[in-house]
């Protein structure tokens, strides 16, 4: 899959994230894993990786952090 | 990263309503005190989302509990109250009627709302506050450390039901909007959970329905939020949110268990609070409450500055005790002194024990409590025995009858027999026995300056009748004293057959 024809993408604070690993499982297009460095809590954080999201925002919605992720849109020209 | 890419623009991030730091102790200030996969950490998000939909930030004000969202008022860019454990639907309904356009929100976990705050939140529900309830149910005590809580899974092992949670021991689980759902008043009642993303989206749309109902005016609404606790639980943050869908549901079923929106009418207080402005007014303290407003602003007589009237007045209810303490207190504020008055009475209306402590000082009063008084007025011989050991040698003892009981003469107090009842009852009724005592009192010792009796009268006596008897009885207790001092020859024969 292309990056630059996807939909959407993902944004993770990699040092807000607790590693509870809810996004890994909600997201539909199976995009995000935690990641195998630790952040400075000693969590495994998510990471997205990279490409296939389809911008549908279901693992903001799980994530029990505030800002923890992001979800961005591509723009319709 | 995608955020470099400038095509892209953000569809869901962090809310607005979010302080942009935490007020967190340490590094810790930009996540949330949850642990991982807890499921206030999304209701919380959710709520901030449903608030910042609704365009309601600015009058919102966030009731937090005691659990472990005790921390709301650090996240939520709201205002913020915290509360004593399960005493939040009691606050959100003096915070709702004092402030009618905000929009009150409490938020409570189930030790909080199920266990110790059940009287809470059935009674709000019944009243049909209109503030929203988000109701976080996880079944156990998490703060705590893993104890059962009401709403606790049948067979659930906790540390306080190490065998597992017993019906015939522990009960059965508490089922919140069931138990609400037979009230009149709820206009909405949902319970949801976080078990899944479907439910998780259910969620938010039910939170949001609680708040919008309150903008609307429309009454009481609760969401029940069926939520993971990973931590206590003993499970990682996914097998819990597979617990809270396959195995909290099937105890808490799902669904919707009122919903009165279209249907129920916008309600509005009819009476707000006042003004503080107000207050001085209502209260009759201010400078336009007429006679005693007028009285208040003469300069104080000046008072004694060695005074330390400590009186213990006693006897049972029904007869004035409080009363005459607070006549007493009255007068000595509008003299220039420091008062106190403590009742203290049975749980009887009348004919129970009933007596108060009154301090009338020159200097500010450490305790309003009379352990050794100088001045008893004992209305029955029970006071009379009960409070005598306690006098201060020489204080003064004024007694409610013909004589004083030949075993209690002997004591180091001087006791006056005032017959104030009889006295009071030849006058035209027994009940102004107290004033007659207080004349006598009065009489006996030139403690306050008559001005300011006159005007504790003014103050506390509202009945005109009431009034003229209660001059009337203050002058006989007078005389009753003045014609013990002027032929002290008998003291139990002090009384007067012409004050009939």
């Amino acid at each position: 899959m292309d990056e630059a024809r996807d939909r959407g993408a993902v944004a993770i604070d990699r040092d807000e994230c607790k590693g509870c690993g809810l996004c890994v499982e909600a997201c539909p297009p199976r995009v995000l894993r935690l990641s195998g460095e630790l952040n400075h809590c000693g969590y495994h954080p998510a990471e997205y990786l990279g490409a296939g999201c389809t911008a549908c925002g279901i693992c903001y919605y799980v994530c029990p952090e505030p800002g923890g992720i992001t979800v961005l849109r591509r723009q319709v020209a | 990263m995608a955020s470099d890419t400038p095509a892209m623009a953000v569809v869901h991030g962090r809310s607005p309503i979010f302080y942009r730091r935490f007020d967190r102790k340490d590094d810790d200030q930009h996540q949330t005190h949850y642990c991982p996969g807890c499921g206030h950490g999304i209701v919380t998000k959710l709520l901030a989302e449903a608030i910042d939909t609704l365009g309601i930030q600015d009058r919102t004000i966030l009731v937090s509990p005691v659990g472990c969202s005790v921390f709301g008022y650090e996240y939520l860019d709201v205002g913020n109250i915290q509360v004593a454990h399960g005493r939040g639907p009691a606050v959100a309904t003096a915070v709702k009627r004092s402030r009618p356009d905000s929009i009150v929100v409490s938020y409570q976990g189930d030790g909080d709302l199920a266990a110790i705050g059940t009287a809470e939140i059935v009674h709000a529900a019944n009243r049909g506050e209109t503030v929203s309830v988000i109701f976080v149910n996880n079944a156990i005590y998490g703060m705590t450390g893993g104890q059962m809580a009401p709403t606790t899974l049948l067979g659930e092992k906790t540390t306080t039901t190490p065998r597992g949670r017993d019906p015939a021991v522990h009960g059965y689980p508490l089922k919140v909007c069931e138990l609400l759902a037979t009230l009149e008043a709820p206009v909405f009642l949902e319970r949801v959970a976080l078990g899944s993303n479907k439910q998780i989206m259910a969620t938010g749309r039910a939170l949001r329905r609680a708040l919008e109902n309150q903008v609307h005016g429309l009454g009481f609404s609760l969401v029940e939020v069926l939520s993971p606790c990973p931590t206590i639980w003993g499970l990682d943050p996914a097998e819990a949110q597979t617990f809270v869908r396959e195995t909290m549901t099937r105890t808490f079923p799902l669904g919707n268990f009122r919903d009165r929106s279209a249907s129920a009418v916008p309600q509005r207080l009819a009476v707000t609070v006042p003004d503080l402005g107000e207050l001085p007014r209502i209260l009759g303290l201010g400078p336009a409450s007429g006679v005693d407003g007028a009285s208040d602003t003469v300069a104080p007589a000046s008072p004694v500055p060695t005074a330390d009237h400590r009186i213990v007045v006693a006897g049972f209810g029904g007869q004035g005790v409080l009363l005459l303490g607070e006549f007493l207190a009255e007068a000595g504020l509008s003299a220039g002194y420091h008062v106190s008055w403590l009742p203290s009475y049975g749980p009887q209306m009348r004919s129970g024990t009933s007596n108060c402590h009154v301090r009338i000082s020159a200097v500010p009063i450490d305790s309003p409590v009379v352990s050794r008084p100088n001045v008893l007025i004992a209305l029955n011989e029970p006071a009379l025995r009960k409070f005598l050991p306690s006098m201060e040698p020489g204080g003064l003892v004024l007694y409610n009858a013909d004589s004083v009981p030949v075993d209690c003469a002997g004591s180091g107090a001087g006791i006056t027999p005032i017959a104030s009842t009889a006295i009071a009852d030849r006058l035209g009724s027994a009940k102004v026995g107290n004033v007659v005592m207080l004349g006598a009192l009065l009489e006996a010792t030139g403690m306050l300056p008559d001005s300011a009796l006159e005007r504790a009268l003014h103050r506390l006596v509202t009945r005109e009748r009431w009034y003229e008897l209660d001059r009337a009885a203050l002058q006989a207790g007078r005389a009753a004293v003045r014609r013990m001092t002027a032929a002290p020859a008998e003291p139990s024969l002090a009384q007067d057959p012409a004050m009939g």
